[in-house]
């Protein structure tokens, strides 16, 4: 029973990695730049969820709904300011000003709320218990990692949808495909990478209550390293592919939770960075990637 | 002047920088000796250095060669680790700490270098962001292994062990590195000067490189590897030439960083380093050395500057980079710059 609990917490864990890294690859497949502020964006989006619940006493719901908005605005803003002057520049410049952005997030983040951890609420209760029973009492799982993965699948259906069905969602696909291409077909691309900014930041709000309701300390550095976790993961699945984004996520989430359990917890990490680099000297784009062929 | 204006546009750009850092080293060394200088500029020398050195060394990862990095504090931690270690060995078989740090600095360089070699293998077959993810990938795995290495000196040599202390020292041993709790109680031999005959060796090997055969094949590459390929350039060949010279490069300053301190932990080479190392190669320009070594230097004061704002001074350097990179990039403010110029030279630039 104890490899049943592992498993599902590693899928708990990688859900949640596959939700950030929805947010970097498909910014990553619009705008061709890694955007490093994701990760502190995901901890702006616990910090509101925590003061609505906590200073204001609003219900979970309306934190979670709050934190939503003011992520999917901040993401605009940011874009706005920090990446559309430099649509033209070398990548690199775009990197440095990413990596400017989220200094300037978390160092915000000091000065707003402090650097004294906070301790997120228990969100996830139902009939005032914080897990369910299965197979006798044998196993035992939280509501926080039933609704994790709920809300993992349901996001993954919507996008699916969404880009693939709706006509805003193929204005996307399109975009990422050729810019130019698709302006000439009357696409408005400044709106569409504006919209895939504010669709990759709401999802970091999901992602940072999730995130912060399963491991409770919030600082203003918590976004850093499951951002990085998350980029990872986005290269992992291959970068610019949401189903990429999923497995890429689920699989790093399990490998570090069975890492942690089976072989040493202090070495989790380099255990899942040293798979990474295996699978990309196998599949050089990724698990899901596509192997573009070089042109001369 | 006139024996200047003859050389070619590159030997003065070397000219150049060389008489850029001499001159700093020399005011620098002039002010502390009339203890012109408040401690906190004092202590910063040595890193300030160290920093030159890793942008120096960066910048051929990165600007040279084209490729993206981001895990060059990984190297800087190897030879961090190795120097001290090397170090402390010959505590009482050198007795001259100038030696003693030489020594060590040739032994972070050798050692990052191997590491250079064998993370390369892998890494140089990728291309482009998977490249930087693995590159990300390495030196998060070099921090954990520090992070959960053991080594200790006793009378029948070296002892390693991962993860808990098995080190099982006999009497009298001395146990070098800690785990997580790194390098203790370093004798804190790094000078100023032995930082700026680090910085003018980098200088030398760098600049000479750029401009030989081996670094045309680089430039190559990095403008058209397809092309470079078929005029007969070994691409793996150069690119691991670059590569294992800039890790070299970043271990030697590493173990001069790590000597400057009386106590180094791994978590101190972590991925932040390694993007604030970027930040000082990118701002200064691709491809610059003189433009890496002002920024490194102007960007380790500039926090220290920006104590008068206290509170705000991390803030401030994170809205100051953005305005930067959005000055020096942004197509309206070069269109604007470009006006501006336009009207008072009344030529088209």
């Amino acid at each position: 029973m104890s490899f049943l609990n592992f498993l599902i917490s590693g899928i708990s864990l990688g859900s949640i990695y596959a939700i950030i890294a929805l947010g970097y690859t498909m910014v990553y497949g619009i705008a061709k730049m890694l955007n490093f502020a994701h990760g502190d964006v995901i901890m702006v989006g616990a910090y509101i969820c925590f003061y609505a619940v906590f200073s204001f006493e609003l219900p979970p719901i309306v934190g979670i709904l709050m934190a939503i908005a003011v992520c999917t605005v901040l993401g605009i803003v940011i874009e706005k300011l920090a990446y559309k002057p430099l649509r033209s520049a070398p990548s690199l410049a775009v990197l440095i000003t990413a990596i400017g952005v989220s200094y300037f997030l978390q160092n915000a983040a000091q000065l707003l709320w402090t650097s004294s951890p906070k301790v997120f609420p228990r969100f996830f209760n139902f009939g005032g218990q914080a897990s369910v029973s299965f197979f006798g009492g044998q196993l035992s799982v939280s509501w926080t990692t039933i609704i994790t993965i709920i809300t993992c699948i349901i996001i993954m259906l919507a996008l699916t949808w969404f880009t693939g069905k709706t006509k805003r969602g193929k204005a996307m696909r399109a975009c990422s495909e050729d810019k130019g291409a698709a302006q000439l077909m009357g696409i408005n691309v400044d709106a569409t990478i504006s919209m895939t900014f504010a669709i990759g930041s709401g999802l970091a709000a999901i992602a940072g209550v999730l995130l912060c309701s399963a491991y409770p300390t919030l600082v203003p550095t918590t976004g850093s390293m499951p951002g990085i976790k998350a980029f990872t993961a986005a290269v992992f699945g291959g970068i610019g592919s949401i189903p990429g984004a999923l497995l890429g996520g689920l699989l790093l989430g399990i490998i570090e939770i069975m890492a942690k359990a089976y072989i040493s917890t202090q070495l989790s990490d380099a255990i899942v960075f040293a798979v990474l680099i295996i699978v990309l000297l196998v599949k050089p784009a990724g698990l899901l990637g596509k192997r573009v062929n070089e042109k001369v | 002047m006139g024996k200047v204006k003859k050389l070619g546009a590159k030997t003065r750009y070397n000219i150049i920088t060389y008489t850029v850092v001499v001159l700093a080293y020399i005011v620098m060394q002039l002010l502390s000796t009339g203890d012109m200088l408040t401690s906190s500029i004092e202590g910063m020398l040595v890193p300030i250095c160290v920093y030159i050195v890793m942008a120096v060394s960066l910048n051929l990862t990165v600007g040279v060669l084209g490729e993206l990095s981001l895990g060059h504090a990984g190297f800087m931690s190897v030879g961090a680790f190795s120097g001290v270690t090397v170090a402390v060995i010959l505590e009482n078989a050198v007795a001259s700490e100038p030696l003693r740090l030489a020594i060590a600095m040739v032994a972070g360089a050798v050692f990052a270098a191997i590491a250079g070699f064998l993370i390369g293998i892998p890494v140089l077959r990728l291309n482009g962001d998977y490249l930087a993810i693995v590159t990300l990938a390495f030196g998060e795995i070099i921090k954990s292994i520090f992070n959960n290495l053991y080594v200790g000196l006793d009378s029948n040599g070296l002892h390693f062990s991962l993860l808990s202390d098995n080190t099982n020292l006999a009497e009298g041993g001395e146990l070098i590195i800690g785990g997580p709790m790194g390098i203790g109680g370093i004798d804190r031999i790094s000078t100023f000067t032995a930082g700026f005959v680090l910085i003018i060796i980098t200088l030398i090997i760098v600049l000479n490189m750029m401009n030989s055969r081996t670094g045309r094949a680089v430039m190559a590459i990095r403008d058209n590897r397809i092309a470079a390929e078929s005029i007969g350039i070994q691409v793996t060949k150069y690119k691991m030439i670059a590569f294992v010279t800039s890790a070299a490069l970043a271990g030697a300053s590493g173990a001069l960083f790590a000597m400057n301190y009386s106590t180094i932990a791994a978590n101190k080479f972590d991925f932040n380093t390694s993007i604030l190392v970027l930040v000082f190669v990118v701002l200064g320009g691709l491809g610059n050395v003189l433009g890496s070594v002002i920024a490194a230097a102007a960007l380790t004061v500039l926090p220290e500057a920006l104590r008068g704002f206290d509170d705000y001074r991390m803030l401030t350097y994170a809205i100051v980079l953005i305005l930067v990179m959005l000055a020096t990039n942004s197509s309206t403010v070069r269109g604007f710059i470009d006006r501006l110029r336009f009207k008072k030279t009344g030529k088209e630039s």
